[in-house]
């Protein structure tokens, strides 16, 4: 099954590839030598840049398939798929890999039904077996685990950011570009503006390291501001659970769970969340998990590894002192 | 304006799955089933668009088993006008791409001139199958959608697509396929009347070759289902808060090296 292992390049929108690239150039790296394939990163962009091409091989592309156009900004889904499924469709590579980001989740689900082969959305690990490749894909927003695999390559999948490791950088590698020509079809949609969010300072919630999230326990939304506090000094992103977003404290792009998002930070610390299963099935498989809760009996202490019971509003603001002492030496 | 709005059955989010004897799918028994949260707010999306603009009919479809006639009783109990279902042990094991292909035949049968889902389904949580139809058909598609506005001339929509960092305002020629994301809506909880109103609504059977659809080997297939493994036991800090804290930031940064 030697063959090409693609990723697709997921950009800053300004020519800079982003970290989760790595983590799926990482990935591919791993299984291309299990199994004797390549790595090549394809990467669709109004405008690349020298620097990134360089970050591309560093991270273990040999070749950078790159389609540089302007009409492939702002990503459309019935255009970018037309244009790597003709690339496909000529070099037939053994898998195609995506991050699990707005556009690269529209563009292998598109990319899957042009190709007529299967998608594993959201895999969070990988193995080769007797030359096939098996994806683990977290089901019931990770209440369960399923091993599924195709009938057929390509193999099209998504990975979870924040999940898979990142290659040590190789300095200096340089990887080949090829500018393939391939057809750029004329988008029906138009971008009418980008309404940016109000910049928190603070990381986007699913790319965070690490996470600090409040529940119904904070008691109104102007308790935020204590999470945010602590957030700031360990550079966290801040979360909430659904009861915080249904009761109208946070905006739904912050809630942790089945119906809201799922992470897997390096550190998720809980404040005020008794731990419902649809919160857990959110954040369970963050590497450390740390509870504070008033309710010795919440849920959330099941599947911590540190528990605090006790008052958030003591507990936090002292664990952000805490951590401001450590971090300022 | 002719609107269809695919639906799917899944088990309540505080329904503690069990894995099958089979150990490829999830133990039926005492399940509790409900239509996937995502897909509630498409539904009440199409019912606010027919309402706006005082005409049109909204067609609910799902592909599943008999109990899935639930889910649509649910969906016309809300409002939506007629539903159609899916229903065929040819599709017991239909892969994401089966069910596109399958929603997509029935869409161009019906040639609405918008189609609603929810961001995805919570039981395989896969979030494909809008796009994927979209595909099939040949339409233009947006996916997480938080606002809508149908041109009063129906022949586009704006949107606005959830992206990073913020939102994508996109102007879309009809006809389409729009995801909605949890914000596009707050779904109405049907009524009595509604209630009483859907037992006389149609559910239409619709079967793999009353679409053409011949047979067609999946794309994907389940090795196995899994637990999750065990978490280590955990630590309760207990004592002083002040001294609880100390500890925990010195073992997150010394033992977990997490800091």
């Amino acid at each position: 099954m030697a063959g090409a292992f693609w990723c697709i390049v997921e950009d800053d929108r300004a020519g800079r590839p982003k970290k989760v690239t790595a983590e799926l150039l990482g990935e591919a790296t791993r299984l291309a030598r299990q199994s004797g394939g390549h790595v090549e990163a394809v990467w669709l962009a109004d405008k690349a840049s020298e620097d990134g091409l360089k970050q591309l091989g560093e991270w273990g592309a040999v070749r950078v398939w790159l389609l540089e156009d302007a009409a492939l900004a702002p990503f459309r889904s019935e255009v970018w798929t037309p244009a790597v499924a003709e690339l496909a469709g000529k070099e037939a590579p053994q898998a195609i890999f995506g991050a699990v980001t707005s556009r690269q989740r529209e563009l292998l689900a598109r990319l899957a039904a042009r190709l007529g082969v299967g998608l594993a959305a959201d895999s969070v690990a990988f193995r080769v077996e007797d030359g096939k490749l098996i994806a683990t894909r977290p089901v019931y927003a990770g209440k369960l685990l399923s091993k599924i695999t195709w009938a057929k390559p390509p193999w099209l999948a998504t990975l979870r950011p924040n999940v898979f490791k990142a290659e040590e950088p190789k300095a200096g590698a340089v990887p080949a570009v090829e500018r393939p020509s391939v057809a750029i079809v004329p988008s029906r949609m138009t971008l009418v503006e980008r309404k940016e969010e109000v910049a928190t300072g603070l990381p986007e919630l699913t790319e965070a390291d690490v996470v600090v999230s409040g529940g119904r326990g904070l008691k109104g939304p102007e308790n935020f501001v204590i999470l945010e506090e602590l957030a700031k000094v360990i550079g966290a992103a801040v979360g909430a659970s659904r009861a915080a977003v249904d009761a109208g404290w946070r905006p739904h792009r912050f809630q942790i769970g089945q119906t809201g998002r799922t992470i897997s930070p390096k550190l998720y610390m809980g404040f005020g969340i008794s731990g419902a299963i649809q919160h857990l099935a959110g954040m369970r498989t963050s590497k450390i998990i740390v509870a504070v809760n008033k309710d010795p009996e919440a849920p959330i202490f099941k599947i911590a590894d540190y528990g605090i019971v006790g008052d958030l509003f003591e507990v936090a603001p002292l664990l952000t002192q805490e951590f401001k002492r450590l971090l300022e030496k | 304006m002719k609107i269809v709005v695919a639906v799917k059955q899944v088990p309540d989010t505080a329904t503690q799955v069990k894995i099958g004897a089979d150990s490829k799918g999830i133990d039926p028994a005492g399940i509790t089933w409900i239509v996937s949260p995502y897909d509630e707010f498409a539904v009440e999306e199409a019912l606010r668009v027919k309402e706006k603009r005082g005409d049109g009919e909204v067609v609910v479809v799902t592909l599943g088993p008999e109990r899935a006639k639930e889910a649509l009783r649910t969906c016309l109990a809300m409002g939506a006008d007629r539903a159609i279902h899916l229903n065929d042990p040819a599709w017991e094991a239909a892969d994401s791409l089966a069910v596109s292909r399958a929603l997509a035949a029935v869409i161009r049968q019906e040639g609405p001139q918008l189609v609603f889902f929810g961001r995805q389904a919570i039981d395989d949580d896969m979030g494909a199958v809008s796009t994927q139809v979209a595909e099939f058909l040949g339409w233009p598609c947006a996916s997480w959608i938080m606002e809508e506005t149908v041109a009063a001339d129906a022949s586009s929509v704006r949107v606005a697509r959830q992206v990073e960092g913020g939102l994508e305002i996109f102007d879309i020629p009809l006809p389409c396929v729009l995801s909605a994301q949890k914000g596009l809506n707050e779904p109405r909880y049907p009524t009595l009347k509604g209630i009483m109103g859907a037992k006389k609504k149609e559910i239409r059977d619709v079967k793999a070759a009353d679409l053409g659809l011949g047979a067609d080997g999946p794309r994907l297939s389940v090795v196995a289902l899994e637990g999750l493994p065990p978490r280590p036991p955990g630590r309760i800090l207990s004592g002083e808060p002040a001294a609880a804290a100390k500890e925990l930031v010195r073992s997150l940064r010394e033992d977990a090296k997490a800091i």
